[in-house]
Parts: C-alpha cells; sequence; structure tokens
C-alpha cells in the first residue's frame, strides 16, 4: 500500500519541528541582547535602527530566563540539525519525486479562478477532498517555505557568523551587509512562524487527529492516480 | 480575558519543554554536545575558509561614525589615569610564557614597528557592529621575535581592566595567533585607541566576536594548556558568563 507520507518526509518533519521551536525560541532569547535592528553593514546606535523589537518574556525563551550564551549554545547545536536536515530532505525529496509530484506547481496552480476557488473553499474551510494531493495553496505555500523561507534562515544566519564570512564573503554583500542579514534573520524567522501558525491552525481545522496519525505512520494515499 | 488559558497553555506548554531542555543543558552529556556542536562550527568554517583568509576589509570611506564602547570602559585605578594623562610614557607589553626570548616593549617601541592598517567590521556577540580601522604590529611578528616554544598550543592576553572584581583576560590558539589580521592596535581611525575602547592596546581578532578583542592589553603569554588561567575556560567572559571559547559563530 502507497503511504500518503514518505519515511524520509515524516521523520524530517518532526525532526525539523523540534529544531526549529529550539531555534526560534533560543533566538528570542538571543534577540533581547540587543533589541535593535539596522540595515547595512554596521549599527549599533537605536536612534540609527528600523525598529525596536519587544522584549521577549521569559517563558517565550529558551532558556526561560535571559542567558545570552546558553541560548547560543542551543542555537549553535540546533542549527546544525536544521541545515543537514534541510539538505538532506532536499535530497530526498528530489530523488524520490516529492517535489515534483505534489509541491511543484503547474500553470492551472496560478490561474486567478483556481487560487479564488482555493482561498473560497479555505475561508469556509471546506477540505474533504478524495485525494490526498495538495491544492494550489499548499503547493505554492509549502515550495516558498522549502525553497525560500528554510534556506534563507541557513544563509542569513551564516550571513551573521563572523568566522564564516571569509569563506563566502560575497554571501554577505548580496544580503547587503551583516546587519541587513541579521535583520533578514529575524523576518524570515518570523516568516516561519506565520507559516507555523496557520499550520497548526490548518491542522486543526481539518481532522487534527488523523493529520497528525498520518505524519507518524505514513497514513493511507487516497490518491486515485497514485493507484 | 479568552486568551489569558490560552496564553498560559502556551506557556505551560513553553516551561514543559524548556525544562526538559534545562535539565539537558545542566547535564554533562548536554553540555559536551554543546561543546561538540561548537566545536564542528569551528573546524567547518577552518575547513571552508582556510586558516589565513582574511576578513572582510572596508574602505576608510565605510568607517562607522562612532565606534561603540561595551564592557569595560575604562581601568578604575590611578596609576591608569596618570597613564592616560602621561600620553601612556610609561605603559609596557610583555611578551613572554613559553618562549625562548620574553621581552618587554614600550609604546614607542610598538609603534616603531613594520605597521598594519586594516578597515574591518567588529561583531558584538549581542548583535550590533561597528566599522573601524586599526593600527598595529602583527602578533605573529612578536611571537617570532620572541621564539615560542613548540610546546605552546595557545596565547594568553592579559589585561589591566577588571570586570565584576575579576581580571580582564582572553586567549586564542596559534592559528588565529598567526592570522595576517591579528594585530596589536595602538590607533583606532588614525588616533590613539580611545579610553572607552581600551587605549593604549587592543587586540584585533578579526575572525571573531567582540570580547576576544581584549582592551588596556599589558601581556601576551604563550601556554600550552588554559586549564591553571582563571577558571580554565579560557577567557573573562568564558569564565564568568559561559560564554563560548570559540567566537566565530
Amino acid at each position: 500500500m502507497k503511504k500518503r507520507h514518505a519515511l524520509s518526509t515524516r521523520i524530517w518533519h518532526w525532526i525539523n519541528a523540534g529544531a526549529l521551536i529550539v531555534l526560534f525560541m533560543s533566538g528570542l532569547n538571543i534577540s533581547n541582547a540587543h533589541r535593535y535592528l539596522y540595515w547595512g553593514d554596521y549599527g549599533f546606535d537605536p536612534a540609527d535602527a528600523w525598529t525596536r523589537v519587544v522584549r521577549f518574556p521569559g517563558w517565550a525563551t529558551l532558556p526561560q530566563h535571559y542567558d545570552l550564551a546558553a541560548a547560543r549554545d542551543w542555537h549553535s547545536l540546533a542549527a546544525w540539525i536544521f541545515a543537514s536536515g534541510l539538505l538532506i530532505i532536499w535530497i530526498a525529496m528530489l530523488i524520490n519525486g516529492h517535489f515534483r509530484r505534489d509541491i511543484a506547481t503547474e500553470r492551472k496552480d496560478w490561474s486567478i479562478a483556481a487560487l479564488t476557488s482555493e482561498i473560497a473553499a479555505h475561508l469556509q474551510a471546506k477540505f474533504e477532498r478524495h485525494s490526498s494531493k495538495y491544492n494550489s495553496l499548499q503547493k505554492i505555500t509549502y515550495g516558498i517555505v522549502y525553497g525560500i523561507f528554510l534556506p534563507m534562515m541557513v544563509f542569513t544566519g551564516l550571513a551573521i557568523s563572523p568566522g564564516f564570512e571569509p569563506a563566502a564573503p560575497w554571501m554577505v554583500d548580496l544580503l547587503g551587509g551583516r546587519q541587513s542579514a541579521r535583520s533578514l534573520h529575524f523576518i524570515f524567522a518570523w516568516a516561519l512562524f506565520a507559516f507555523f501558525a496557520v499550520h497548526i491552525v490548518m491542522v486543526i481545522v481539518s481532522r487534527p487527529l488523523r493529520q497528525i496519525k498520518d505524519m507518524i505512520t505514513g497514513g493511507k494515499d487516497e490518491d486515485p492516480s497514485h493507484g | 480575558m479568552v486568551d489569558i488559558p490560552r496564553r498560559s497553555l502556551l506557556a505551560g506548554i513553553a516551561a514543559l519543554g524548556a525544562g526538559a531542555c534545562a535539565r539537558v543543558s545542566d547535564s554533562e552529556a548536554g553540555q559536551s554536545l554543546f561543546d561538540t556542536a561548537e566545536d564542528w562550527h569551528r573546524k567547518a568554517q577552518r575547513a571552508l575558509a582556510g586558516r589565513q583568509r582574511l576578513a572582510p576589509e572596508y574602505s576608510r570611506a565605510d568607517v562607522s561614525p562612532d565606534f561603540k564602547g561595551n564592557g569595560s570602559l575604562t581601568v578604575d585605578t590611578s596609576a591608569y589615569r596618570d597613564e592616560l594623562a602621561s600620553g601612556f610614557t610609561g605603559w609596557r607589553l610583555a611578551v613572554g610564557g613559553l618562549v625562548e626570548a620574553p621581552f618587554a616593549l614600550t609604546m614607542d617601541q610598538i609603534r616603531a614597528l613594520p605597521q598594519r592598517t586594516q578597515v574591518t567590521r567588529h561583531d558584538c556577540v549581542e548583535g550590533w557592529s561597528a566599522i573601524g580601522e586599526w593600527t598595529g604590529p602583527q602578533l605573529s611578528g612578536l611571537l617570532d621575535r620572541a621564539r615560542v616554544k613548540p610546546e605552546a598550543n595557545f596565547i594568553v592576553f592579559r589585561c589591566a581592566d577588571t570586570l565584576y572584581g575579576r581580571d580582564y583576560y582572553e586567549s586564542i590558539d596559534m592559528v588565529d595567533a598567526n592570522h595576517p589580521q591579528t594585530i596589536i592596535a595602538h590607533l583606532l581611525n588614525g588616533d590613539p585607541i580611545p579610553e572607552k575602547n581600551g587605549a593604549p592596546l587592543r587586540m584585533r581578532i578579526e575572525r571573531q566576536l567582540g570580547y576576544k578583542h581584549a582592551k588596556y592589553l599589558t601581556g601576551i603569554e604563550a601556554v600550552a594548556s588554559l586549564d591553571d588561567i582563571g577558571d580554565g575556560k579560557g577567557g573573562f567572559w568564558e569564565d564568568f558568563g559561559n560564554y563560548q571559547w570559540y567566537a566565530g559563530i
């Protein structure tokens, strides 16, 4: 029997979820060390900041009190798991066809009619379908998360590391300088959080227990075309 | 009012996870996991960049309008204030430890050595950056002159300042010690280094974060091990705040 989710997808999904939660919460702790974001190469004066970030409360951070050293320990450890996991799942998706079959969009996925009907269905919380295939909105969303949000976390993270910079100074230049890279690291982290929030809501409104069970056991592929 | 239970539920879940995390980080196995991750970062960065690859250098026009002072902003002793007032005529930099020929230099002697000038970006562990032009002799030249013994594995920097009642110090390995941009700076943007930035001498370790760049420098010491210095973790912030010894991340 064909599974709805491949084993590689399921293992990565949960390991990555754990790594992202550790990265996000330790990242909020690190953000509390200097709550100003800048554009360009340098930035230290709050007067030059494009934004002042709120101080994140202890319950949202890892550790639960301000501890820059411990937060950086967690962040550097989870970064390995996150970045190598992302590389492995991309290779797996390209080899097993998950990307081409389920995520890559076709012209019809971008048609106004298809998108408006998908959005209307989402707003009415109509998720009963006879196929396991992703709809257009899902394909586009997962494509953006896999192709832009997650890789950008790795690139912007590498770019703000002074020991990595001599290996690829062009990466920092491409991102507009170190403080711009730091700002983008923050922005993409929140973009991922927004995805996370929508993802959780979508799971909750569309038979949550089955969704979670399928992401653990693999579930059953109900797409007739997969026979 | 509806969101209070939801918020406490979220906080509860976070606390549950964080409680488990605290047990991990407090355990010996957890700490060695962190150390391993740090070690891999250092090895990966060195493998990718090579040992001698330079940190980016900017043009003089890129220098930031100010260079933020952080940590120690002065040395709170009358001896230091006297030196500051006299232009550091009595300041000495001692080079010693595991070397064949220890020596000490005055500021005039340091200024007479071959100099390197570099406009570099300084990244603080807190997240901010400043750009400045630094001038001074390369550390490698001083170590060559002192003839470092083969058993030396680290270079320790001794400083005049204290923080929270402890002597500030830092250390690097021989790879960074012999890096071309590792200089003992005495000029910032063409002028003697200001008091808040570490007058009269400050280390530049350009591929690592700001806390490695020891200020108010008085001594350079070659050692085989860091175990018997301070609390043995290789630096003030490493001992006091548990900061990572390798600050390239």
